[in-house]
């Protein structure tokens, strides 16, 4: 069984904010909501690096624990979703995850943020598999129908992997040793625990 | 990798008693100079990165402090990339907070049960007299209850976030603890206000009651007299353990009641630092503070005889009242007001 991971290489993203694109039309997400962002560090200045940034499917993830209803749970292969139906938009996962991954609808004053919506590595929710339900809560179950996070799919540089952990970090082995350098791989030891090459 | 820095916690919790006390002078000035999260220095692409090293994830997270960036999204608050402070944030409330409220509050729960076991009820111990004397107006009846009944709901939904998913969800299953639990949030946000109006009017009507005076250090010495039959420190119109109540009530419900209007109006008073902070100081002094009214509880209704009166018909016994608070009925038979 895989373990599916994100990897995002800042030494190939060029910020064309595609991933964020894509994301938003595969599964019709709401105004206001971004599942995946590209955060551009030290914009114009040298050592400018942009960065993917989405729900990274920690292991040991902190929604999960601070969530007062339980509302989370973790698939066979390693990603984080949750229901909808049970969740009560207290916000609790939002300040306890390291990525900003969960998103509301509302603004929240008074307890009014809805129900949380995060990226779900292109694997649906609780509901039935591409069912009109499942897609009208969560997008739609790529992983269900044998491919991987649009996301990463159609970025045009693969500097944004997603996929089985094991595979991607040895993609990212591969182009560190190549050119001579890595780029971090941001997120990666905070979601996972351990960089990429070991 | 786990990070633990309860003494990095401590220090935003004095920075935020500082915040504390600042809001409740009321200057909004203050709001802006709340706690700055993700400084410029810690970043490290602020160093040259010669493009070629290894980015410091693990400095940056070593730092503790989070990645700033930009983005061409509306949402501001994305642009921050990593806060490692969530994790910190989730060993905090998930971990240190859940163990220790629950051996507070449990352990009080226990600890008055093997009182009652062990000493039982204090009685009158002259018997009731059949006489009795005003203690508490209607006005300060209502107040009290207005304030109890909300203390009491905003504590069980309160309870309800922390330990409702281990004790009641196994109970109730997920959809009916999920239907509760939403409810519990908004009765938990609007009973908030009768709560605040009454500690507010609380201290107005009692504050002057309350300073310690000449009796209490006796009171102290004497135990209270709750662990021996017979023994009666005098007291005026509350001892000190009540007075105990009282200030944990304003302080502890001060800040409970400051930081829970913080925590309805997330981004308004700071960042997302800010609201965690806010999160942690409310659920500490809202666990200390349910300790405290359990013990409030225990006395005022199975610990003593008599003492239920005093804020059910607002007429005590005078005998009652020459026991626990010789020095206010006397003063009360006199004429006296308090």
């Amino acid at each position: 069984m895989a373990r599916m991971k994100f990897l995002l290489d800042a030494e190939r993203c060029i910020e064309c904010n595609a991933c964020v694109t894509a994301c938003k039309n595969e599964h019709e997400v709401p105004w206001g909501i971004n599942r995946r962002r590209v955060v551009t560090l030290n914009d114009g200045k040298p050592g400018e690096r942009s960065i993917s940034m989405a729900c990274m499917h920690c292991t040991d993830a902190p929604c999960m624990a601070v969530c007062p209803v339980d509302c989370f749970y973790k698939t066979a292969d390693g990603v984080v979703l949750h229901s909808k139906d049970l969740c009560i938009g207290c916000g609790y996962c939002f300040y306890a995850c390291p990525f900003g991954a969960p998103q509301y609808p509302q603004a929240g004053n008074f307890g009014s943020r809805g129900k949380m919506d995060k990226c779900t590595f292109c694997n649906g929710g609780p509901e039935a598999d591409n069912t009109p339900a499942e897609y009208a809560k969560y997008g739609r179950n790529r992983i269900a129908e044998g491919k991987l996070p649009l996301c990463a799919e159609m970025c045009a540089t693969k500097a944004l992997l997603g996929g089985d952990g094991d595979v991607i970090a040895g993609i990212y082995r591969e182009r560190t040793a190549t050119r001579g350098y890595g780029s971090g791989a941001w997120g990666w030891s905070t979601a996972y625990g351990q960089p990429p090459r070991s | 990798m786990t990070l633990t820095s309860t003494g990095s916690w401590l220090g935003r919790a004095l920075r935020a008693f500082a915040v504390v006390g600042i809001l409740a002078i009321g200057s909004s000035v203050a709001l802006a100079q709340a706690p700055a999260p993700l400084s410029g220095d810690n970043n490290p692409t602020a160093r040259p990165m010669a493009g070629h090293t290894n980015p410091s994830e693990a400095d940056m997270l070593r730092a503790l402090q989070g990645v700033q960036g930009q983005v061409t999204i509306p949402d501001r608050k994305a642009g921050t990339l990593v806060q490692p402070q969530g994790r910190t944030w989730r060993e905090t409330m998930a971990g240190t907070i859940r163990a220790w409220g629950a051996w507070l509050v449990f352990g009080m729960i226990a600890l008055v049960t093997l009182f009652y076991l062990m000493r039982g009820s204090v009685m009158i111990d002259g018997g009731r007299s059949g006489r009795t004397i005003t203690r508490f107006t209607e006005f300060e009846r209502f107040n009290h209850w207005m304030t109890a009944s909300a203390f009491i709901t905003l504590a069980l939904t309160g309870l309800n976030v922390t330990y409702g998913r281990y004790l009641l969800l196994p109970l109730l299953g997920p959809e009916a603890f999920s239907t509760w639990s939403a409810f519990a949030k908004l009765l938990h946000n609007f009973v908030a206000f009768p709560f605040i109006l009454g500690i507010v009017l609380m201290c107005v009507n009692w504050i002057a009651y309350n300073f310690p005076n000449r009796y209490d250090w006796n009171w102290i010495m004497q135990g209270g007299g709750i662990f021996t039959k017979g023994v009666h420190p005098p007291a005026k119109k509350f001892n000190f353990g009540q007075k105990v109540v009282f200030w944990s009530v304003m302080i502890f419900g001060g800040i409970i009641a400051v930081s829970g209007i913080m925590l309805l109006f997330p981004f308004w008073f700071g960042t997302l630092e800010t609201v965690q902070l806010m999160a942690v100081l409310h659920s500490i002094f809202a666990l200390i503070l349910t300790a405290v009214i359990i013990g409030h509880i225990y006395i005022g209704t199975l610990g003593m005889e008599g003492a239920w009166d005093a804020m059910y018909t607002g007429e005590v016994d005078e005998r009652w009242a020459k026991e626990h608070h010789s020095v206010w009925a006397a003063e009360a038979k006199a004429g006296g007001d308090d």
